[in-house]
């Protein structure tokens, strides 16, 4: 097997606030090969964000990781210099925001802000620089490139200002491409265009792509491996085709049972999972998900579960659910 | 039609233009946005009707018109029999009782500086209903229906989760009695487990109290599962109509059928072999919509003939109303659209 391109290993992340301290991310683990899309999926405040911005070394201030490694083709991440960051984001893993309008600068042209990360990493004249920007604007589907690069961001569209970002992202070939949320802000329809683009790149390239979403069908559509986060830590994980077929965890069961779906009946019973997410300024010491679980027990709250082997996949729970009980309660109550 | 009796509301012919002004001192008029540009709806009593459609299509227009909060343009609006498209905010007082909003933000439909008791009670201190003690008694009767704590209303809103400012949000509208509630995308700023609670909550309201909802929503699965009917609307104007389950199995104007394509479903194995039918570029401007018909422009199945010459008027077909010139022939499959793989 050959060495995996990023490797993840007990990854905690703190913030420290006015409030308290919040365990965002609790030690997490996992690895990606060059070539692979692994989704993140979970619900807001999760810390499937805070582990991309760890990743790229821009996590906000009041946020520091405290414990475990990560290694990107076997350098460690997190005995960089600043000097050596800067060289490596954008060049080896870049990011994809949720909000393209915030975050492109308005002053300064679509244009200028992709030149700006080619001149970064590449040493490139000033005219292979323009003429590489109209070919990533032309690339990622922006008509009349060239007279477009010109234009400011307010001048763009939501689906083109998020195509831009693609741009930036691609703009030195790197080998990681972290996209968070990238279509959440977006219409239907521009989201099925952005995501075709995305898999045409991706597939193109070979490039690595791990994609942040709360949308399961997104995630469904576009990535090999899924991982499921709450509260801080990864639940379960493996390939996307037996997590969604028969998920172990409880809260990847209850997620699968909560949304509507458009290819079964229109009467299929919504299961909500009861409950809100824990607040997360508590250091866990018990199952983060247990009170709010169907199947849990008492020794549910004694210990945190670790990740292990159920089915095909991997869980992080005592009492996982039945592998058939997906499959089972799917088809239930269509009318 | 249904034997439900007469509707619960009409609109006809609804048209809500924004004007466009220009200059400082002047402020001459040089345009309109065309939000809603000539929308017929009914809504009968004891149904949901979906309203769903992109964002800027003019569809939290047309339900905050319908409850009279934007003046329209032309038009007029029928409610149980009565036409309110001109009534003065005297004579409309009244009739707001029956009729209320659930908004999309939890967060910035609530005022943070009053307690959920004020929040909750102010439809009835507004419309002067009941003494102070029974404002209070119905405050929480009205709290636990919507599930709840009781210790709820001397609290504030910024104590609570997106899922309970929503339902804080609905107890305020059901105060007064209302028969008719516009929610406008009351879950698509709640996480997917919390949305599924909500929605199961509107659904036993509906039940319990005999609600009419107009629920506008972008989100077409979750529009589907709580819609007898679903209208959808493209640049301002209604494309097509159709029971809920229908719509789904059996669309028939190209922006349904692509918009239903667009949608990605939660299984991998579905998901991989499904071609998505995509529709090119961006929605067009309001202000300076296509000419003819309004999806033309980005229409996967558009034909040289018709389709940039003649607008589409609404008609019935197979059960829906639908406003496209080449519906059978799509249906038929004699018209191809321009497909590309999702592999």
């Amino acid at each position: 097997m050959t060495e995996p391109l990023l490797d993840v290993d007990s990854l905690e992340v703190r913030f420290w606030t006015r409030r308290g301290t919040v365990y965002a991310v609790n030690g997490i683990s996992f690895s990606l090969n060059a070539g692979e899309t692994l989704g993140i999926v979970g619900e807001s405040g999760c810390g499937k964000s805070v582990t991309a911005l760890a990743l790229m070394g821009i996590l906000p201030r009041a946020g520091r990781v405290t414990a475990g490694t990560a290694s990107y083709g076997g350098r460690d991440l997190y005995t960089q210099s600043e000097a050596e960051w800067q060289r490596f984001r954008g060049k080896e893993i870049a990011m994809i925001f949720q909000d393209p309008m915030t975050s492109l600068n308005p002053v300064l042209t679509v244009g200028s802000q992709l030149r700006e990360a080619i001149e970064a990493h590449l040493d490139v004249s000033k005219k292979e620089a323009s003429d590489r920007v109209v070919e990533l604007l032309d690339r990622v589907g922006i008509p009349q490139a060239r007279a477009r690069a010109k234009d400011y961001p307010h001048q763009f569209s939501g689906g083109m200002r998020q195509r831009a970002m693609i741009a930036i992202a691609l703009a030195c070939e790197p080998k990681v491409i972290i996209a968070d949320e990238p279509t959440t802000a977006l219409d239907v329809t521009i989201q099925a265009q952005i995501l075709d683009l995305l898999r045409d790149l991706v597939d193109e390239r070979g490039t690595a792509l791990i994609l942040i979403t709360h949308d399961l069908g997104v995630v469904a559509g576009m990535c090999e491996r899924v991982q499921v986060m709450y509260a801080g830590t990864v639940v379960e994980t493996g390939d996307a085709v037996p997590i969604f077929a028969s998920p172990r965890h409880p809260y990847t069961l209850g997620l699968l049972q909560s949304v509507p779906r458009l290819d079964t009946g229109r009467r299929q019973a919504l299961q909500p999972i009861e409950g809100a997410p824990p607040n997360m300024l508590t250091e866990p010491v018990s199952c983060p998900f247990a009170p709010r679980c169907r199947y849990a027990q008492e020794d549910c709250l004694a210990s945190v579960p670790l990740l292990r082997s159920i089915g095909e996949q991997q869980a992080a729970c005592f009492h996982p659910a039945p592998s058939d009980e997906w499959a089972r309660t799917r088809l239930q109550g269509v009318a | 039609m249904n034997g439900l009796g007469p509707p619960l509301l009409e609109a006809r012919d609804l048209r809500v233009w924004f004007p466009i002004k220009s200059g400082i001192v002047l402020d001459r008029h040089v345009g309109d946005v065309k939000a809603v540009d000539g929308v017929d709806l009914t809504v009968w009593r004891g149904e949901t009707l979906g309203l769903v459609g992109e964002s800027g299509c003019g569809k939290s227009t047309v339900g905050r018109t319908l409850l009279r909060l934007y003046k329209p343009t032309s038009g007029r609006i029928v409610f149980d029999e009565r036409d309110i498209t001109t009534l003065s905010d005297g004579q409309m007082r009244p009739i707001r009782r029956r009729m209320q909003m659930v908004f999309q933000d939890p967060y910035a439909s609530l005022n943070p500086r009053h307690s959920i008791g004020k929040i909750v009670g102010e439809p009835l201190r507004v419309h002067g209903v009941g003494s102070r003690r029974e404002t209070e008694t119905r405050v929480q009767e009205l709290l636990s229906t919507v599930g709840l704590p009781e210790d709820a209303a001397n609290r504030f809103p910024h104590e609570f989760s997106g899922g309970q400012r929503q339902r804080i949000g609905l107890a305020r509208a059901l105060a007064l009695n209302p028969e008719f509630l516009v929610c406008d995308e009351p879950v698509s700023a709640l996480d997917v487990s919390i949305q599924a609670q909500i929605v199961n909550l509107m659904e036993e309201l509906q039940e319990k109290l005999g609600l009419t909802y107009l629920f506008i929503a972008h989100d077409l699965a979750v529009v589907r599962h709580i819609s007898t009917r679903i209208a959808v609307m493209y640049l301002g104007k209604i494309v097509e109509v159709a029971p809920a389950d229908d719509l789904y199995e059996n669309p028939l104007h190209p922006y349904t059928i692509t918009l239903l394509s667009a949608i990605p479903i939660p299984d991998p194995a579905i998901e991989r072999r499904r071609s998505a039918i995509l529709v090119s570029g961006d929605l067009p401007s309001p202000a300076n919509p296509p000419k003819a018909c309004r999806f033309h422009t980005r229409c996967p199945f558009v034909q040289p003939t018709r389709c940039a010459e003649e607008e589409p008027l609404l008609r019935e077909l197979e059960g829906h109303v639908v406003a496209c010139h080449f519906a059978e022939k799509i249906k038929a499959g004699d018209i191809q659209p321009v497909t590309q793989s999702a592999a």
